[in-house]
């Protein structure tokens, strides 16, 4: 059964700030929809192959010839924030992975 | 009204001009797009400038396309370069895309006039338009009730007769659904034959562009131009695109169809009587008709609501606030991050991004995505059998007609089973088309669907031009 | 550095090597380095929406030659997402592979014998780059970082060997000898410096015969001789802890060049969950028979094999030449030096020669050129300084040795006019010439200098050395 702990955990790993009123709504809107999908946790799969694609096209790729990129100026000026040619953001904390 | 194909030979034979064309569609569109909120974005300066290059082709004796002239509208998840593209999402608002869609290119390159930007729920999820960020589309056929969606939008421009064409995103549904309940014809195509390089992604495995149109065969003359291989989207099928106006008129005589019963089981009366009757005049214009059952189906809806929102909690990551749209200012750029994500997404989008990221997380993966994952493969089987024993199934397109506004939205799963008949050819990369067929409750219209295997276009198009024959449409 | 008695660490290393592709993994912008900041990005590699990767052709080809050079199956792989949140990733997520990489289980044989096992090495993207701005200039106290993309999506193979190595030295062999095949396959230019390769180190120690300790990953390690000091550092540090009765916390830790030390960086924490999950904008990696062997037979011989086939002409070498004989290698000069022995060039000359004087950008120096130049200068036709004038601009420019010398006037000067210039400068600096003459040797290096300056570095200072001995009788 989906907690609330559940919901909050989620909500932490995707970025969203709930408040308490939506912590409550969606705990109960996604255990509706889990339930309904009781049906497919509760297949004996055993063996089954997943699928995580409908055709079995493989090995497409492109030559290693270069592309013209896109104009600097064009690219910063959809940021939000820029500085000296780059992309600026507040600071970051804790470490990179 | 004339038909796409109609207008692109006046145009090419000089009894119009694509700039006549575009002033019918923006006329129709300052008519009527207050009251239904069908465009987001008009692109007029740039649609003259497309029109006039087309004018001056025909002027110059050259060859134009099979769109010259041809207005059409854009469901605002393609990107278009230079023209605010929003997905129907704050998060997204002001934001101009560098480049084009692959689609946009090549209709620019039929002769098309690409006019602008039309209405869908937001990030394509949802199914009446009324998660969109912008408002909701209204049914042009009865605009206390909705359109449909994701792409109500572009199937109101089609149904409101602003533009001939238009063209939707088809994830679980997004186009056969509103093109059914807004009375027009839509298809689904097999995945891959249509690039998706420039469509903002909701679930990468299941999305696919195609058609919206007032005819069968306008929604073929509009696939042949979009479709064929892309070397930008590695999911592309390695072909060119296939030759359907040649086909429209083959019929189905000698053809196998198989009418589901999980594709009409829970529809409303009119609706199931909607596609006996169209059973019926497929046979009667000489194909076998067979009863069947594919009990798989069903399980269609559960899996979807995993891998779906799964793979749109991933690609909708990028949303950060970093490089592009909105920003929500912030000490720390995690802070600043959920900040902007929280403001900017609405409540559907956050509820399928908290869904599908449960479904990928540690400790449920193998319970519900993994596992949805095997009953894809096992939807695939069973649609395969099915085709051993027919060429195309029918069945319904949507349980009911088009709903009144807020009849759905309190509870998301009521909301989630309108798409329970279209989401099974999602999950099966395959081919399927709605075509208006009979009327429902209040008058309104039905969609009966098509379905076939990959890559049958064709014969899904000469299928659904019997039924549209037989209501009277030319 | 021994580890107290009855101690042993347990290494594992990852090492990280962007590929010297043309353009980046999923897209058509240059892989280049150093160039303006965002100039080298488009719709895909800066993740704007709708946006697709198309694979690399190239890179999967260098990304096999890895793996057939360390002995690895290739097998059929699939790319996956790692999804986390991260301001130089611009999808906030990374492409990559997981449960099925394209190489696994392979080995490498270090240069003392010993062997060393490969996991795996898969492909993945890299990320582009942040500068943190304000405070020191490192990650904490920043208060603003800019990020620049150019490298957001190049090719990268991480190699994970596994926990196989049981010294600093090993560690470093293993370092060494993969960065020479990295190079020798062109998979990569190996430069640790530039972060073109990247080493991080899990350390562990144990009791000997007892099962791994907690694991600890060492990061920032920018040359060799700072991954093996870190290791022991690492090892030192885990060992002191758990005779004083502590425990090991698993962790990240980086390591502090300028104070010789590893500090903590991030604490591994539970909630790190990257829901891998297969990424749908990519078709699965299916090599067939044919395209590995193009790859394979596209292969040269690799350093191992070009190592001893040098070694058997040198002979026993002292420790300096061993780093002459691995610059050599690194180089791709081990052909042009083993021709110049063949050719009768002392094997001493001939190696130093091409360890030292061959650098450069331009033209590789043909075996005749190089031996012909070497051959010269041994019979005193050039002097040291001449032939490795020759040398430079035979790297620069090719073209021939004695035409180049020609061209410079190298010619060496008669023993009658080299007599002539001696006397002049003898008659020039009596005092000087009357200690020498009286036994200060010191002062033979004087006259040679000022001989060569005379004539402009024609001379050959073993000639004037010889000449001022017969003078002083
Ligand atoms: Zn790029």
């Amino acid at each position: 059964m989906l907690r609330r702990e559940d919901v909050a955990h989620v909500a932490r790993l995707a970025r969203l700030t709930l408040s308490d009123e939506e912590l409550d709504l969606f705990t109960d809107q996604l255990a509706q929809v889990l339930e309904h999908a009781s049906d497919v946790a509760a297949l004996d799969l055993e063996g089954v192959e997943a699928t995580a694609h409908p055709f079995g096209l493989v090995n497409v790729v492109r030559a290693d010839e270069p592309q013209p990129s896109l104009d600097r100026d064009e690219v910063l000026a959809m940021a939000p924030d820029v500085e000296d040619g780059r992309f600026a953001v507040p600071r970051i904390l804790g470490e990179d992975q | 009204m004339r038909s796409a194909g109609e207008i692109a030979r006046d145009v090419r034979e000089g009894a119009s001009s694509a700039g006549r064309e575009l002033e019918i569609a923006l006329s129709a569109i300052r008519a009527r797009n207050d009251e239904l909120n069908v465009f987001l974005y008009v692109d007029e300066a740039g649609a003259r400038l497309a029109a006039q290059r087309v004018d001056e082709a025909v002027a110059r004796g050259e060859r134009t396309g099979p769109l010259a002239g041809v207005p059409v509208a854009l469901k605002d998840n393609l990107c278009q370069r230079g023209i605010p593209t929003t997905c129907s999402s704050r998060i997204l608002e002001g934001w101009r895309p560098p480049y084009n869609a692959t689609v946009i290119d090549r209709l620019v390159a039929a002769g098309a006039v690409p006019v602008g930007k039309t209405n869908l729920d937001e990030f394509a999820m949802g199914s009446s338009t009324e998660t969109s960020a912008f408002g909701p589309t209204r049914n042009p056929l009865d605009p206390t009730r909705v359109p449909g969606g994701s792409s109500g939008g572009s199937a109101a421009a089609v149904a409101a007769d602003m533009t001939p064409l238009a063209l939707g995103s088809d994830t679980g549904g997004s186009i056969r659904q509103p093109a059914a309940l807004c009375g027009i014809v839509g298809v689904k195509p097999t995945y891959g034959l249509v690039s998706r390089y420039g469509l903002i992604a909701f679930a990468s495995s299941l999305d696919q562009i195609g058609p919206l149109s007032r005819s069968v065969a306008d929604a073929a003359l509009l696939l042949e131009v979009i479709a064929g291989h892309d070397p930008r989207d590695s999911t592309s099928l390695p072909e060119p695109a296939p030759s359907l106006r040649d086909h429209l008129d083959d019929g189905v005589v000698g053809r196998r169809i198989g009418v589901v019963r999980e594709l009409i089981d829970g529809a409303d009366p009119e609706v199931v009587a909607s596609v006996d009757r169209a059973a019926e005049v497929l046979r009667a214009a000489g194909a076998e008709l067979v009863p069947l059952s594919i009990p798989e189906l069903r399980l269609g809806l559960s899996a979807y609501y995993l891998i779906a929102p799964a793979e749109a909690s991933s690609n909708l990551a990028r949303f950060d606030g970093v490089r592009y749209g909105l920003r929500v200012d912030a000490d720390d750029v995690a802070a600043m991050n959920e900040a902007t994500r929280t403001a900017g997404f609405g409540a559907e989008v956050k509820r399928r991004i908290m869904l599908g990221t449960y479904a990928l997380s540690a400790g449920y993966y193998d319970a519900y995505y993994g596992q949805a994952l095997k009953v894809r493969t096992q939807m695939i089987e069973a649609f395969r059998r099915a085709y051993r024993e027919v060429d195309l199934l029918l069945g319904a397109t949507t349980p009911t007609v088009a709903f009144p506004f807020g009849s759905k939205t309190a509870n998301p799963m009521s909301m989630y089973l309108s798409d329970v008949f279209t989401i099974p050819t999602n999950l099966a990369g395959e081919a399927a088309i709605s075509v208006p067929f009979g009327v429902g409750e209040g008058g309104l219209p039905v969609g009966v669907q098509l379905l076939g295997p990959g890559r049958s276009e064709a014969r899904l198009l000469a299928a659904g031009r019997v039924l549209e024959l037989a209501e009277g449409r030319p | 550095m021994t580890l107290p008695d009855g101690w042993e660490m347990v290494v594992g290393l990852e090492v990280h090597t962007e590929l010297k592709t043309r353009t980046k993994m999923f897209c058509g912008c240059r892989n280049e380095f150093g160039a303006p900041p965002n100039t080298h990005v488009c719709p895909v590699c800066l993740g704007l929406p709708g946006s697709l990767p198309v694979l690399n052709e190239r890179a999967v080809e260098l990304a096999m030659a890895i793996g057939l050079a360390l002995h690895c199956t290739i097998a059929p792989s699939t790319f996956h997402r790692k999804n986390y949140f991260y301001p130089d990733m611009p999808k906030d997520f990374q492409i990559s592979q997981y449960d099925r990489p394209i190489n696994a289980n392979g080995y490498l044989d270090l240069i003392d014998h010993s062997r060393v096992g490969i996991e795996r090495a898969h492909l993945e993207e890299d990320t582009g780059k942040s500068t943190h701005l304000g405070g020191s200039g490192r990650l904490h106290g920043a208060d603003r970082s800019l990020v620049d993309y150019n490298r957001s999506g190049v090719p990268l193979v991480e190699i994970v060997s596994a926990p196989d190595i049981r010294s600093s030295a090993q560690a470093r062999a293993y370092a060494s000898e993969l960065r020479a095949i990295l190079i020798a396959t062109g998979a990569s230019d190996g430069r640790m410096e530039e972060g073109s390769m990247r080493v991080d180190a899990n350390v562990s120690v144990r009791r000997a015969g007892q099962p791994y300790g907690t694991r600890c990953e060492i990061k920032n390690l920018n040359s060799l001789r700072s991954l093996q000091r870190a290791i022991d550092y690492e090892a030192e540090r885990q060992v002191a802890l758990v005779e004083s009765g502590e425990v090991v916390r698993q962790e990240t830790r980086h390591w502090d060049e300028a104070r010789g030390v590893t500090a903590t960086m991030r604490v591994k924490e539970e909630a790190d969950d990257y829901r891998y999950f297969r990424e749908p904008d990519l078709v699965d990696l299916a090599p067939d028979a044919s395209w590995v062997q193009r790859v394979r037979s596209g292969l040269g011989p690799l350093p191992a094999e070009r190592r001893a086939a040098l070694l058997a002409r040198v002979g026993e070498v002292s420790e300096a030449q061993r780093d002459a004989v691995a610059t050599v290698i690194d180089a791709g000069r081990d052909e042009v030096v083993r021709g110049a022995i063949d050719r009768g060039v002392d094997p001493a000359l001939a190696l130093a020669r091409a360890a030292n004087e061959l650098e450069s950008e331009g033209p590789a120096v043909s075996v005749d050129a190089f031996a012909e130049t070497l051959l010269m200068e041994q019979r005193g036709e050039l002097s040291a300084t001449q032939s490795k004038a020759v040398l430079a601009a035979l790297a620069q420019e090719g073209g021939d040795p004695h035409a180049i010398a020609a061209q410079r006037g190298f010619e060496r000067l008669s023993s009658n006019s080299l007599g002539a210039t001696l006397d002049e400068v003898i008659d020039q600096h009596p005092d000087e010439w009357r200690r020498y003459r009286d036994g200060d040797d010191k002062l033979a290096q004087f006259f040679v200098g000022l001989v060569m300056k005379a004539t402009r570095g024609q001379a050959d200072g073993k000639a004037v050395i010889a000449e001022l001995a017969a003078r002083r009788g």
